[in-house]
């Protein structure tokens, strides 16, 4: 019990030096998987106890970039919930198509196994050539290899059934290079995507969409930090924008619920309306 | 709406092969008057991915089968299950979280990291229960139970359709209850009142 209390005050305490020294906060973050994660950092690391991590985040600058890439450990598919993308091409993307230029955000985008998927799904729409798409995370070893495109090999079945799934016009194949263990995805998947380092918890709007996907991300935040994020994506959606959460994300019980409405629930799909 | 308090006591438990006959059998020896919160983890590797799992529960549970949420409070003579392709925490604050983190003993969700949550949460208040299971999941999440002082029962491996998962439980953990099927749901109804 002792040992217990005295981790909490180690968590909190590591809670603070990280906001103090680097402006991240993660004192909003759902306490019992953050707890996993930093345990698994500091095991990951070889520090003998939090207290030790909170001292390396203090002393070493560029440990900041570990750290961050360890507590948010970004696990995602393509086409993740297949019937997800496909309510997306069916119909979110038809009346996306009627804008002169489209503009996506997807927030918390981590290895960006969904920024390729909405990449894909734009181009067999016709639309890509029209539209952008901001994908950002918080973890900046993240994005790098977001923007690398390559994933293990070992995952391109799982990929191709989803894409099929959601589907998928050709064959998932026809957009990536296998290589050795790894894939690589066409470069000219990425000619429209712009990745940038964004923190839900403390930075502003980011630009103003008409599509917002994060999924899978607002389950690790509490209520303040969720209704934060979300007054923050109802602030970035023109009127009649689409919101996309994840399978068990809603908008239920949040302050925000009253500003959107569902359009498709399954899919996870709302869609802003004016103040009423 | 009852919600559940932290001297309550919470159930949970863990299934994998075979687990859906055993959770069942489990969940229709409770009463409808249970006092505590009840939460039921089956492995979706198992091949239960995509059936309605609350559905084919309910059938035979006396008790309300929903899907656990994301924020939402613990409550108790509720049964919470857990959502497939996610982990299940519960939090201090008794609600519950989820997480899309890597699997944990090759499985999400998984019982270890449900457990482990728990015994943080309500220390000696946790009631673990393993059931059949051809892997080694739950064993760590049941070490963590036991080491908080809560309780842990584990299906007799003689007659789980999988022994392994009961088998490593009681290896790595141990038990405080060894029981065949027939006996684990009659104990957990009999809990309550030998508790009051």
């Amino acid at each position: 019990m002792q040992d217990k209390d005295a981790e909490e005050l180690e968590i909190g305490d590591f809670i603070r030096t990280l906001k103090a020294r680097h402006g991240y906060d993660f004192a909003q973050y759902a306490p019992a998987s953050f707890k996993r994660r930093l345990r698994a950092l500091r095991v990951r690391t070889g520090a003998a106890s939090i207290s030790a991590l909170s001292r390396r985040v203090t002393d070493e600058p560029a440990f900041l970039r570990q750290v961050l890439a360890g507590l948010s450990v970004p696990v995602s598919e393509m086409f993740r919930d297949p019937w997800v993308f496909e309510a997306l091409r069916r119909e979110v993307l038809p009346i996306l198509a009627s804008y002169p230029r489209i503009h996506i955000w997807q927030a918390g985008c981590a290895h960006g196994e969904e920024v390729y998927s909405l990449a894909i799904l734009l181009q067999e729409e016709g639309l890509y050539d029209k539209s952008q798409i901001f994908a950002t995370d918080l973890n900046d070893v993240a994005l790098e290899e977001a923007a690398e495109g390559i994933y293990a090999a070992s995952s391109a079945r799982l990929f191709s059934e989803n894409y099929q799934r959601a589907g998928g016009r050709y064959s998932l194949s026809d957009y990536f290079h296998a290589r050795y263990e790894r894939i690589k995805f066409d470069e000219s998947l990425k000619r429209n995507v712009t990745f940038a380092s964004h923190n839900l918890s403390t930075d502003g709007v980011f630009a103003e969409v008409q599509l917002i996907l994060c999924r899978n991300v607002l389950i690790y935040f509490n209520d303040a930090l969720q209704n934060r994020v979300l007054q923050l994506f109802r602030d970035s959606l023109v009127h009649k924008g689409f919101l996309c959460l994840g399978s068990k994300e809603t908008l239920a019980h949040t302050t925000v619920e009253r500003d959107f409405d569902a359009f498709d629930l399954p899919a996870r799909l709302y869609r802003r309306h004016a103040p009423r | 709406m009852r919600h559940a308090s932290p001297a309550q006591r919470v159930v949970a438990i863990g299934a994998s092969v075979g687990g859906l006959e055993a959770l069942k059998q489990v969940l229709g020896a409770l009463p409808a008057d249970y006092p505590w919160p009840v939460i039921a983890l089956l492995h979706t590797s198992a091949g239960y991915r995509g059936t309605r799992l609350d559905t084919l529960l309910a059938q035979r549970c006396a008790l309300p089968v929903r899907e656990a949420e994301a924020r939402r409070p613990l409550e108790s003579g509720v049964v919470h299950l857990a959502p497939a392709g996610y982990h299940l925490l519960v939090e201090q604050d008794l609600r519950f979280s989820l997480s899309v983190d890597e699997k944990v003993s090759y499985v999400r969700p998984s019982a270890d990291v449900l457990f482990e949550s728990l015994a943080e949460a309500v220390g000696a208040g946790a009631i673990g229960v393993i059931l059949t299971g051809a892997n080694d999941d739950g064993a760590a999440g049941l070490a963590a139970i036991r080491a908080r002082g809560g309780l842990a029962i584990v299906q007799d491996p003689q007659e789980a359709q999988a022994p392994q998962m009961p088998q490593a439980a009681l290896r790595i953990a141990g038990a405080d209850h060894v029981l065949p099927l027939a006996a684990i749901g009659a104990r957990l109804a009999a809990l309550p009142r030998e508790s009051a």
